[in-house]
């Protein structure tokens, strides 16, 4: 484990993503489809941060980070576009060189999921589930991992003693917080966290994203952390990437994409949240999300957007750089928030 | 005046576990609460898992029975309610929305046939033509038309979307009450406004009282006429909805208050911040 | 459906090979009616003939002519055997379904009866029942008993289902719209439900025509109406392997099991085409 001065130095790029474009190619009895679920997303993650990325089910997040993690199977493909770690000097690329992902996860990456309590197997004891899942990644002897494995909880604030209960024997988010720390006693310097918070009660909830935030800091890791709840965001992310139909439509620091929103997208993301105190009404985005196999030309977004104007239906705005982001829009800037 | 709906004392005691080792889980413990005839509210019931919340409305709608304390809907007791007969009648004046919009119909089977069957069975819409016309004017109550969803399947449609369909066809039958059982908590959050303002027209336009079961403070602070907030089976604190949770005076009801996190970057870390250090203390 | 029958035979190498293989059994079956022999009838012809020009698959010690026995022997057996199985599937359904469905004190009652029934040895409980009915026994009642005793296993697998799809969020919808329990059942419930009644109809089918080969072996059953368990019997009697008349024996089985196999063919080709989750796939879901 590293100390916290250690932590806080590491800085630089950990993850460079580069045009990445991957489809699900699927032909059922003659119907062929293909879905753009990752449409040319380039992004990349620096050191010790917390990227959040934000966007309606179905926008494809999910496909987003199962691609980076190189979790991919048939017929999600990679069309284009490169996945490219730097774990300290391992360098993995992850599309590159087919099978460099297997050896460095667990080791340097790592995938907390929703509802990812449930990897916990029921009929064993907890300190079971541990011994199978990390002690062969650990290259450890039992006498030594025993007390790796203690220590990590009671950093993490968790008592070691629930190593001998039984999941069932334990609440929702006690499981949560232990698969969070299982997954994390290698210590990897990157997390995927996919809507770890979404089923856990309100209460539980802080606690979980405590946790996690504990484990970055203390570790100097940096984490994508995926949800559409953008209050998680507004406590959690050091930067926001907003994803809307298979493209990044905006990102910046998290601040700036709550105060000052450039993409009507964002902006409404932020301004239909109901705030306690405020009883104002506040409106719903008209229309759907569109549906990836069949998207609408140019920018996706137009067909919802209330600042749409011709250009936009035919030109697909590129994203460009901003004083502190980068944002797709023809007509950046010009939203309101209320 | 007479009342819509009235929960008098109402227990509900789960036996759980084996032959060996029977345990009893209070569920529900003795709760009242009445909505009025005359003037529709929506009326919200807020609690974390294992509150009792769900309980509450599968007793109301009649699918578990109360283990002590009355359901009255128009006077009568829901537990009477049993025949087929009956049921449609009680159904025609209460309707269920769900927490799953992605469940909510059959993923095999076009989606206008729920509304058609509704309006067959409830509003003796006999003939194809007058089923689509008791669907559209449903449809258009909540922003959408049967043109848009005629023939199409549940895999075709956004949560949002689904939702609202599910609210139109529990408004076939032109019910007094709707229960809503967490029904934005599956939904987007850029979807789930148009849930929630949904709900304020039905009551406002409508005249439909709506039981909103939620464990989402901010979007009931957003519509709630009365709240109640429950813990383990006991309603902590009830009353007007933005007077409770402006000012929550029970412990729990608190704690809920204080685990919301604000929309905004710099409060909301601090507030994360803030529970770490006092966790931090815990364990010191 | 012509349209779903192309796409299959287009798409799907299991169902190509299936269809054409019970298609041309089917063909071959059917041509009994115009068989040149009675196919009661016995020392019609010259016996124990090899395969030649004249018999093309060999005559009988009986002096029938092989060709035209299993052409109606497959016949009566496929008849036998679809009828069991559909009665069988019928049973299981309704059975598994309801049970599922109502849960709670009904589905107890109506499972101790199915444990019951699956307690319960078949090949005995088939021969008291012929002992008892001797002279009215026929076919058609040897097919409704024996499908009585093979719906069993299979109305627990399609209760265990039924039982999730009760919990499922769309059938209390289902339940609100007013639809009743056999609307339920029949349109929201038998989709997910029909794969395993396929699956199971190729195992039942198999059981229901080894039954019938069994007691036919056995001499149970009307040995003068051709079946492909008679033939086998009568063959057994004649002793046919140790005379060498070979052909007696080979060609039945051959028979049933291309029989079998292109029945097997269809049954995973229409599964994998209804399966929910390909049917989804295929919708864009």
């Amino acid at each position: 484990m590293l100390t916290t001065a250690e932590a806080e130095q590491r800085t630089g790029t950990v993850l460079e993503v580069k045009n990445l474009k991957a489809y699900y190619q699927m032909n059922y009895f003659g119907v062929q489809r293909e879905v753009r679920a990752v449409d040319d997303i380039t992004l990349s993650i620096k050191r010790n941060e917390v990227y959040g990325i934000a966007g309606e089910s179905s926008s494809g997040k999910s496909s987003l980070i199962k691609t980076i993690a190189g979790a991919i199977n048939p017929p999600l493909r990679v069309v284009d576009g490169s996945v490219k770690f730097d774990f300290d000097g391992n360098f993995v690329d992850v599309y590159g060189e087919p099978g460099s992902m297997n050896s460095a996860r667990w080791r340097h990456l790592s995938y907390i999921m929703q509802g990812s309590m449930n990897v916990l197997n029921p009929v064993r004891r907890v300190k079971r589930s541990f011994e199978d899942f990390a002690f062969e990644h650990m290259g450890l002897s039992k006498a030594e991992f025993w007390p790796r494995v203690r220590q990590h909880l009671e950093k993490l604030g968790l008592n070691p003693n629930v190593l001998e209960a039984y999941p069932h024997q334990l609440s929702g988010g006690m499981r949560q917080r232990l698969t969070i720390a299982l997954a994390t006693v290698c210590e990897p310097e990157f997390i995927i966290a996919d809507e770890p918070t979404t089923a856990l009660d309100v209460l539980v909830q802080q606690d979980v994203l405590g946790l996690i935030k504990d484990v970055q800091e203390r570790m100097g890791s940096s984490i994508i952390f995926v949800t559409h709840d953008m209050t998680v965001h507004a406590a959690i992310a050091d930067r926001i990437g907003i994803v809307y139909a298979g493209r990044l439509v905006e990102e910046g620091p998290s601040i700036d994409i709550f105060r000052r929103p450039q993409h009507p997208y964002t902006a409404h993301l932020i301004s239909s949240l109901p705030r306690l105190g405020d009883p104002k009404r506040r409106q719903a985005l008209a229309g759907k999300p569109p549906n990836l196999a069949d998207p609408p030309p140019a920018c996706r977004f137009h067909p919802r957007c209330p600042l749409a104007i011709d250009k936009c239906k035919t030109d697909n705005p590129p994203l460009v750089a901003r004083e502190t982001g980068r944002v797709a829009c023809w007509r950046a800037g010009e939203v309101e928030v209320s | 005046m007479s009342k819509l709906l009235e929960l008098d004392q109402v227990t509900k005691t789960f036996q759980i576990g084996g032959l060996l080792d029977r345990a009893t889980l209070q569920a529900v413990k003795g709760v009242s609460f009445d909505i009025d005839d005359a003037k529709a509210e929506i009326f919200t019931i807020v609690g974390e898992s294992g509150s009792g919340k769900t309980t509450i409305a599968k007793m109301i709608l009649g699918n578990e029975v109360p283990t002590t304390g009355t359901i009255r809907f128009e006077g009568r007791d829901v537990t009477t309610v049993r025949k087929r007969r009956d049921r449609l009648d009680f159904m025609k004046r209460v309707q269920p929305i769900f927490q799953n919009p992605f469940e909510a119909f059959n993923p095999l089977t076009p989606i206008d046939l729920f509304l058609f069957t509704t309006a067959k069975q409830f509003c003796g819409a006999k003939t194809r033509a007058e089923q689509e016309s008791q669907a559209d004017k449903a449809l258009q109550h909540v922003g959408l038309s049967l043109a848009e969803i005629k023939g199409r399947y549940s895999h075709e449609l956004s949560g949002g979307q689904l939702q609202r369909i599910a609210v139109a066809r529990a408004l076939i039958p032109e019910p007094k009450l709707i229960v809503a059982d967490e029904p934005v908590s599956m939904v987007d959050a850029s979807l789930r406004m148009s849930i929630v303002n949904l709900f304020q027209h039905l009551r406002d336009d409508l005249g439909v009282s709506i039981i909103y079961i939620t464990h989402d403070l901010a979007t009931a602070y957003y519509i709630s006429d009365r709240v109640i907030i429950m813990h383990r089976g006991d309603v902590v604190e009830a009353g007007n909805a933005q007077e409770v949770l402006d000012n929550p005076k029970h412990e729990y009801s608190t704690a809920l208050k204080n685990a919301v996190l604000p929309p905004d970057p710099e409060r909301a870390s601090a507030a994360l911040r803030h529970r770490r250090a006092e966790r931090q203390a815990e364990r010191a | 459906m012509f349209k779903v029958l192309r796409d299959l035979l287009r798409y799907n190498r299991e169902f190509l090979i299936g269809f054409i293989l019970t298609a041309s059994l089917v063909i071959y079956a059917s041509l009994h009616f115009f068989s040149p022999y009675d196919n009661t009838a016995i020392y019609l012809l010259p016996p124990d003939m090899p395969p030649s020009p004249d018999y093309w698959l060999g005559t009988t010690s009986r002096g029938q002519d092989i060709f035209w026995q299993i052409s109606a022997a497959l016949w009566n057996t496929m008849t036998f055997g679809i009828t069991v199985t559909v009665i069988s599937r019928m049973l299981a359904l309704t059975m598994g379904m309801i049970s599922g469905y109502i849960g709670g004190r009904g589905d107890r009652v109506l499972m101790t009866i199915n444990d019951t029934l699956i307690a319960l040895p078949n090949l005995p409980i088939l021969l008291l029942v012929y002992f008892v009915m001797r002279e009215q026994m026929n076919w058609a009642i040897l097919a409704v008993v024996t499908a009585c005793l093979s719906w069993n296993y299979d109305a627990r697998i399609i209760r265990s289902v039924a039982l999730s799809l009760r919990q499922r969020e769309f059938t209390r919808h289902a339940v609100y719209a007013g639809m009743s329990m056999p609307q339920v059942l029949v349109r929201q419930h038998m989709p997910y439900v029909m794969p395993i009644v396929f699956f199971t109809a190729m195992n039942n089918l198999i059981f229901a025509i080894g039954i019938e080969v069994t007691l036919a072996v056995l001499g149970f059953i009307d040995l003068n109406r051709p079946t492909i368990g008679g033939m086998i019997n009568w063959a057994n009697q004649h002793q046919a392997i140790v005379a060498g008349v070979w052909w007696w024996i080979a060609f039945p089985i051959i028979a049933i099991v291309l029989l079998f196999l292109g029945l097997f063919l269809l049954a995973i080709s229409i599964n994998e085409y209804i399966d929910p989750r390909s049917r989804l796939a295929r919708m864009g879901g």
